[in-house]
This record gives C-alpha cells, structure tokens and sequence, in this order.
C-alpha cells in the first residue's frame, strides 16, 4: 500500500518534472534556455558520481576524465562523420571502454579505495596535458584537428536523427539535453531497483560479505564503474552541444572537484540530490561570475566547508530527514497530552 | 557420492604471519553431514583456520581440498559459490539493506525465482525476524544482528556451514534456539561450529576438534574432550566441569 503510493507520487513528480521541460522555451529567454541546457549536462555528470559514489561507494576524484573523453570523442567523430547521431554513440562508448580499462587494471589489481583515487585524479591531469599538447596541424584525427590548449572551435551541434541537414534549434538542444537528464534518472532508479542495484549496494555495503556470499566484488564494480563512465561521457556530449566547443578545461581538476562539492552539498546516496546540487551550485557560480565583487572560488569553498562540517548528509537526505520528523509529530500530536512533553526532551536535550 | 572423500580435508595447513605462526600443520577432516565443534582459547588460531577454508587468506603452504577438489589460493566468491558458507566472529552484515534484503541477496543464487521468496519467508521465520524484516539491519540490536548473519548464510544453502561464535552476545534462551537450530540444519548439512560456551557444546557436539597455540591438541568425542586434563589446563577458571 505504500509503497504503491510511493511509486505513485514519484510517477506523478516526473510527470509535472517532464511538463515544466516542456514550459521551459515558451517562458524563458534564450539565455536562460541555454543556461538551463549547460546545467542539465551537468546535471547529467553528476548523476554519474551519483551513482558510482553514493551506491557503488567507489570515490572517483577523476570522472572529468570520462567527461572529456566523451566530449572529444563526440567532437571528432561529429567533425569526421558530419553527423552527431554516431558522434553521440562514440560518446558513451570511447568513455565506457576506457573505464573498463581503468576499472580492471584497478580493481582487479586489489588498489585500495585511497590510492584508486589518487589513480582517477592523475588519470585526468595526464589527460588535460595530453589534451593541452596536441597544438599542431599534426595532431588530427581523420579531419578533426586536436587544437591543443585552444581546443576544438565549430563542432557541429546536434542533429536530428541520421539527418544531418537539420540542426537542431537551441530550444530542441534543451529538449534532447533535459530529455537525456530525466532518461539517465530514470535509468539508473529502475537499475536501482532491480537485482544488479542490490548486488551493487550490497558491495558497497560489505565487501567481505558478499563476497563470502558468491558474489565477486571486482567485476560488480568494475560494471558500476562502467556505467559512471558511459553516462559521463553522454554528459560530454550534451556539453559539447551547449557550446560546439571543447578545450582540455573539460578534463581540469577544478571541474573534478565541483562534481564532488555537487554530490556532497546534495546528498550521497540520492540520485536527485546531485542533480540539484549541480543545479544550484552551477547557478551560483555563474551569477557570482557576472559581478566582480567576490571570487566564486571562495563562494563554492564555503559552501562545501558549510555542507561538511554542518549539514553532512547534504541537501536532500536532510530535508527528508526533517519532513520524516514533521511527519511524526504531526500523527503524534492529536493523541493525549502527556506525550508531546516526553516527545520534546530527547529533541530538547540535543 | 563417494563415502570416502571427505567433504572438507585440510593436510598440513599452515598460516604465518610475519614471525607469528597462527596456524600450524593442520590436518583436519570433515565427514559429509558432519557436525564438529572447535574448541580452544583466544589466539588458538580457530578464526585463521577459517579465512584460510573461505580463502580470506592464502595459507603459507599446506592443501585444502573440498570434496577432493584444491581450494586453497581460491577466491573467496569462488569458494563461497562452490557451497561453504561463514558467519564471521565479528558480525559481516549489510548495514544500509534490511533484513529481507540479506536473505534475498544469499538466496537469490541458488533458489529458482518462484522459490526465492518462500525460501526468505522461511528464513525469516527461522529467525523469528518477520517484524523486523524491512528494517535497516544497521538500526537493528547485536543479537538481532548476529541472527540476521546466521539468517544470510543459511538462505544461501551451502553443503558446509562454519559458524564461528554464533552465540556471542546472546541470551540463554537464544543460545538453546541455536544450538536447536544447528541441529535442525545438521539433518541436511554439514557444520563446523567455533563456541566457548560449554553448556552450548555440550547441546550440540558428538566429536570435538580442540585448538591450541597454532595446533590440533586432540579430537575426540565431547565427554573425553571435557575429561582430558590438558583441555581443562587450557581452560582454567572456565566452566569446563559444568
């Protein structure tokens, strides 16, 4: 019964979430539209830290490593193929093999949690120095040139499916990107909820366990690592598109540290959290950069200090947390009198 | 099956760490069905000898070998899927899942989807966990814990069950269910059981393996374990006499 009401609630919140994106073009300015299209790519690569971090318990302090890959595999093949459609699929697929790579390498090879993020955060500075050296009209793939630490100027947007002849509109650019946000979400809920979810969570939970159980902890996670990397990649993809550009920033260790902040500030452990939480801090971040007053650095350094220190579990598993309680004491409070005083000292004594 | 091969035979298992050698030449063996009990004190080495049967660790040399097949430098997931199941001295549980979700994850490979479900109510009812069971197992008391871990090895239906201390930190009227258990469970499996409680040894074993400093000091039955006046040196000041 509950559980039914549950899912009836989430079905009934996606809906009004997938009528809003449809709103967005007709309310909003260009600008705004093209904002909200830049957050929700980010939106999309937070859900992948999401997912690989708050249920896999894999910290990877390098998932810019697969955003960028995917951004420049999309870059080149849309340049080489004149048409996004296979450009977007080598997005999700150079990222994904790549992590697959790395992921075998690392967890087949025991690397304890520490030094696996010490490995993804090195992984994607040797990237961004790759990517920042590749200045010279010899450094081409096909017909896309590298560029070097000017990056890729001019990548074709997207396209309408196999149809290169029809760009998309800006407006269609927010509907293919909030689209693959609420896909990606969705995703990863039903993956969540089925057997492979319990498995992952279960070797977050306890590694010794279950594999005690049969299950081995190494291939579990070497596929969750996978499909972080997959999804970042889209992420790289949907960037790409925002900008029709790409320079090695995408692999900069600032990006990695955001996405991070992003998880944290909206609640390991939650999918919807990061997603807000890449939301908001990207939007602030971008209203402190049009004023000249203070430094958004130290802005987003605050915020985490704040999250860390006074608010841990991060924005979502705290408002839950808070309207649990309200919750109970709203049941609570029409019975007898003698209770809400009993009720109130443990709240009370903290 | 052939009566002749034991279900579990170790010959001459040795563990070394650094200088300390924890496990010395152990030559053990397990009937199919059997029920064993390994007693001894602290540091006797009973805990090292099953990481080394569940591959938590590789012995320094030495073979293990289950039905007659060398498990010894196997992974533990390998180990476990070939049918031996732990309950580890300290609680290796799932804090984050609930209880029903414990049981589903340790039955879920060897029950068919349709018996999956009766196979975790019975589970649930075996542990008298059925109010619990979709409570956060992180939330639940010690004992309730201890029971979802007994709970979790038991729905994943091994051929053998070693239960290391699986009356720690219960009551007496939660012991006696144990050991009632244990026997219930014995009519189809075999089970190796790490206990100090006496009385609870006493309920359930026919044959004792008695461990000491790294070694097997003696098997015998439970009567001339109990009896033998090197055991009760071990153990003094414990209820030995009871």
């Amino acid at each position: 019964m509950t559980k039914n009401t549950a899912l009836l609630a989430q079905l009934a919140a996606l809906v009004v979430v997938i009528v809003l994106i449809a709103l967005v073009p007709g309310y909003f300015e260009i600008f705004t539209v093209m904002q909200l299209t830049l957050f929700a790519s980010m939106a999309v690569l937070a859900l992948s830290l999401a997912f690989i971090w708050g249920f896999g318990g894999i910290l990877s302090f390098g998932q810019t490593a697969f955003f960028g890959l995917g951004a420049y595999a999309y870059a080149v093949a849309a340049i080489n193929f004149q048409d996004s459609t296979p450009a977007i699929a080598c997005a999700i697929l150079v990222p994904a093999l790549f992590a697959v790579a790395l992921g075998y390498f690392t967890f087949y090879g025991r690397i304890s949690d520490v030094y696996f993020g010490v490995i993804t955060l090195t992984v994607t500075l040797i990237l961004f120095n790759v990517a920042n050296s590749t200045s010279g009209q010899e450094y081409h793939i096909g017909d896309a040139q590298l560029g070097g630490f000017n990056g890729m100027p001019a990548v074709p947007t997207f396209n309408a499916p196999f149809d290169p002849s029809t760009p998309l509109y800006p407006e269609q650019g927010w509907y293919v990107t909030a689209g693959a946000l609420v896909a990606v979400y969705i995703l990863l809920r039903v993956l969540l909820a089925g057997r492979f979810g319990r498995i992952v969570v279960a070797v977050k939970e306890n590694e010794t366990r279950a594999s005690l159980l049969g299950y081995d902890p190494r291939l579990i996670k070497l596929v969750a690592f996978t499909i972080g990397g997959a999804i970042a990649g889209l992420a790289g993809a949907l960037y790409v598109n925002w900008g029709a550009f790409i320079s090695p920033n995408a692999f900069s260790l600032s990006l990695s540290a955001e996405i991070i902040i992003w998880v944290t500030v909206g609640g390991l452990g939650t999918l919807i959290g990061p997603v807000i939480g890449a939301v908001l801090i990207e939007y602030i971040v971008s209203s402190i950069g049009s004023q000249q007053v203070v430094n958004a650095n130290l802005v987003l350094g605050a915020v985490l200090l704040f999250f860390v220190l006074l608010l841990r579990r991060g924005l979502v598993p705290s408002l839950q947390l808070v309207v649990v309680e309200l919750w109970h004491r709203a049941r609570r409070a029409p019975r007898p009198k003698a209770e809400p005083s009993a009720a109130a000292t443990p709240a009370g004594s903290k | 099956m052939n009566e002749t091969i034991p279900l579990i035979r170790t010959e001459n298992l040795t563990m070394r760490f650094g200088g300390v050698v924890a496990n010395d030449n152990i030559t053990f063996s397990l009937r199919e069905m059997e029920l064993r009990c390994l007693i001894g004190p602290n540091g006797a080495g009973k805990s090292t000898f099953f990481k080394s049967l569940t591959g938590q660790q590789i012995p320094t040399s030495g073979s293990i070998s289950f039905r007659g097949q060398p498990i010894a430098g196997k992974l533990p997931h390998q180990i476990a899927r070939m049918g031996i199941g732990i309950k580890t001295q300290v609680p290796n549980v799932f804090n984050g899942l609930s209880v029903r979700e414990h049981f589903w994850l340790a039955a879920r490979r060897k029950s068919m989807p349709k018996e999956l479900i009766r196979t975790v109510d019975e589970i649930l009812d075996l542990t008298r966990l059925g109010d619990v069971a979709d409570r956060i197992v992180g939330t639940l008391s010690h004992g309730q814990r201890q029971w979802v871990e007994i709970g979790t090895v038991l729905a994943a239906k091994p051929e053998l069950i070693l239960l290391d201390e699986p009356a720690a930190g219960m009551t007496d009227e939660e012991t006696f269910r144990t050991a009632d258990i244990i026997r219930d469970i014995n009519r189809t499996r075999a089970i190796v059981v790490v206990e100090h409680d006496m009385a609870f040894i006493r309920q359930i074993a026919k044959t004792v393996t008695v461990f000491h400093q790294g070694r097997v000091l003696m098997e015998d039955t439970v009567d001339a374990v109990l009896a033998d006046q090197r055991v009760r040196d071990i153990y003094l000041g414990k209820k030995v006499a009871a």
